[in-house]
Order: structure tokens, then C-alpha cells, then sequence
């Protein structure tokens, strides 16, 4: 459908670069982003999405068919299955106009596909790491390093647990010097500021190594 | 013209005995749970995806146009649809968030969007797309609407 009332591109219509026309209403016209929250299953993700959204954390649900779809491990997933997949999302209103949505992603390994339409067009990732248990956000990890997007690692400072130097978590990662790793508290709202700011920060960095 | 998917068809649907018990509207559906999927089918007319499959990403914003709620009523349309525009009418909402608040699955709200869209009921804002270099603006724009939180 072609005719304008349909659809207004936030920015510089669907397909074309960013930055090089100039935006329809105010400075980014209505426009949405989102960043992922992503980690092994318990390690804050939903506690960090409703810490830093202006909304109670909401809950969608996508029905997915399976058949047909890249799965990169189909085990214990029967073919032609319909699937529910559930994903946590809080809202951030940066400005009028200016909406950031933070999606925690479904649990891992079963629901790559997902993973891939949720990260198409992020700004970036936070993946939440619990010391106890670091090998959790290694596939989360890897799936950013693979796609080239930016994200952060922070590690999510459980009451009672021992506290690690940010350097030994990043040695255990083996990440590379660029990407951030923050300590924090997933329940608090500063803390899950100061990592989005530290993620916006790192990819703005990256453009900027990018441009030259 | 009456609605196909009106509450008098469904009503004249054999109960799916094989899949009692019936969940109750706010129950979650998971897995195996989410039990007679035919339902949500049968709202949306059979139909899997929207005409536009593109346009409904989880964060277009979607607002309802000038009046809608009142065209709305010279289109055959479903309770459902009516539930979209009403939560839409004031400001705009992700696709997401009408999937959360109607309590339908995003696949649902994208086909029953595709409707509303076709009868010109709604304005559909893609999101911004981030090309592989991200403007440094924006970038910056984001950053300081987070300071300021």
C-alpha cells in the first residue's frame, strides 16, 4: 500500500541510511527504539527492564511456527510445532516524540529466531552476567559479537555474592578491550541508567572509530 | 453488513470438549497451554499475516487517526479492532504494547493492525532504522534523554 497515510517513516524511510534527509517532525519525528536486555534465565533481566521503564514491565506474546525458521538447536523442539514465546518489555519516553523500548529476550537456545527479529534495528544490548554463574551469558555474548552489535556487559551484584573486579569478568569473557563491563544492582533505576548511557556511549563510540 | 467473526459464530462453535478446560481470558498461554489456537485464528479470519508483513515491526508506533472510533462503526469489524483504536486514540502505542494490553498475541494484533490500516483508521510509524552506522545526533539525543530521567 503506497498511499501516505499509511506509513510515515520516523526518519528517512525504510530502507534508506540514517542521517542524510532531513526528518519530517521535529528533530526524529515519532520515533521508536529499542535496546535488548539479554542473559541466562534468572539473572535480573525483567527486574532491570521494570528498574528503568516508566511502565510496569509488560508481557507479549508471539505465536511462532518453527517450521521453516534458522533454529540453531532444534533439540527438544518437534518440527511443525507452534510455539508461545514470551517477551518482557518496559518503555523509557526519552522526549516527546522519543520512545525507547527495552525487550528482555526469551531464554536461550530455543528461540534464536526471536532473538533475530528482536535484535534486527536495535540501538544495542546490556547483557546481565551473574558471577556465579558467567558461562550463562556466553551464548548471549557471542550472539551480539557475531552481529556486530554494540553492547555491554553488566555484571548483576546478587546480595551475598563475592564481587568481582570488572577486568576478571572481562578476562573470563574474553571480550575485547572496547566493551564496557559495569557492576550494578538490576533493581536500581541509576544503575540501569548509567549502563544505557554507558551502552548509547559505547556505540556512539563505535561510529565515530567507524567514520574515522 | 454483519461481522463473520461476531460472538453469534462463535457461539454456534462445537465446544472444544478435547481441549477443556477452557483457560480463563487473563490466563497466560505457554507452550502446550495455549491450547485451541483455532480461536485465534477464527478472528482473524484465518489469515497468518498481515497484506503489509513488514510494517508491523514490535516497536511501530501505531496511533489512531481523528475520529476513528466513530468511522469505525461503517467497517465490519471485530470487538478486538475496537479495543486497538480505543488504546490507541490518545497517544501512540507500540505494537508490543497493544499485543500486551489486549492480551493477544503480537501474530493477532498484526493481522487485526493490517485491517485498520487498510480501512485507514490508523497512522503506522515504522521505527527508526538504524543503518549500520547510527547517526551520531540521535545517538546523542538518546543519551541525553536518559541523563534527564
Amino acid at each position: 500500500m503506497a498511499s501516505a497515510h499509511s506509513e510515515t517513516s520516523a526518519l528517512t524511510g525504510t530502507d534508506a541510511p540514517t542521517g542524510t534527509e532531513p526528518a519530517r517532525q521535529g528533530p526524529w519525528g515519532n520515533a521508536a527504539l529499542k535496546i535488548l536486555v539479554a542473559g541466562g534465565f534468572g539473572v535480573g533481566k525483567t527486574t532491570l527492564v521494570g528498574a528503568v521503564s516508566e511502565i510496569r514491565p509488560l508481557r507479549t506474546e508471539e505465536q511462532l511456527s518453527e517450521l521453516g525458521r534458522p533454529v540453531d538447536d532444534t533439540h527438544g523442539v518437534e518440527a511443525k510445532r507452534t510455539t508461545t514465546v514470551a517477551m518482557d518489555f518496559g518503555r523509557i519516553d526519552l522526549r516527546p516524540g522519543l520512545a525507547l523500548y527495552l525487550f528482555g529476550t526469551p531464554g536461550q537456545d530455543r528461540f534464536w529466531f526471536v532473538w533475530d527479529e528482536l535484535a534486527r534495528g536495535s540501538l544495542g544490548a546490556v547483557v546481565l552476567a551473574d558471577t556465579r554463574r558467567l558461562a550463562d551469558c556466553f551464548p548471549s555474548v557471542d550472539f551480539f559479537e557475531r552481529r556486530g552489535i554494540p553492547f555491554v556487559v553488566a555484571v548483576n551484584c546478587f546480595e551475598g555474592t563475592e564481587v568481582h573486579a570488572p577486568q576478571d569478568v572481562r578476562a573470563a569473557l574474553d571480550l575485547d578491550p572496547q566493551v564496557p563491563v559495569l557492576l550494578c544492582d538490576a533493581r536500581s533505576r541509576e544503575d540501569g541508567k548509567e549502563l544505557l548511557i554507558r551502552l548509547v556511549e559505547h556505540a556512539a563510540d563505535r561510529v565515530r572509530a567507524a567514520r574515522g | 453488513m454483519s461481522e463473520p467473526m461476531s460472538t453469534e459464530d462463535a457461539a454456534t462453535e462445537p465446544v472444544p470438549d478435547l481441549f477443556a478446560p477452557r483457560t480463563p481470558v487473563d490466563d497466560r498461554w505457554f507452550d502446550d497451554d495455549a491450547g485451541p489456537v483455532v480461536r485465534l485464528f477464527s478472528m482473524t479470519g484465518g489469515r497468518a499475516r498481515p497484506a503489509d508483513d513488514g510494517l508491523f515491526d514490535l516497536i511501530s508506533l501505531v496511533t489512531a487517526v481523528a475520529g476513528a472510533e466513530q468511522e469505525a462503526t461503517e467497517h465490519p469489524l471485530a470487538p478486538e479492532h475496537h479495543a486497538i483504536l480505543a488504546l490507541c486514540r490518545d497517544e501512540p502505542l507500540s505494537v508490543a504494547e497493544l499485543g500486551s494490553y489486549t492480551d493477544l498475541p503480537v501474530s493477532v494484533v498484526r493481522v487485526l493492525l493490517g485491517d485498520l490500516n487498510d480501512a485507514r483508521l490508523v497512522d503506522v510509524t515504522r521505527p527508526v532504522q538504524l543503518a549500520q552506522l547510527p547517526d551520531e545526533r540521535l545517538l546523542r539525543d538518546v543519551i541525553n534523554g536518559l541523563r534527564a530521567l
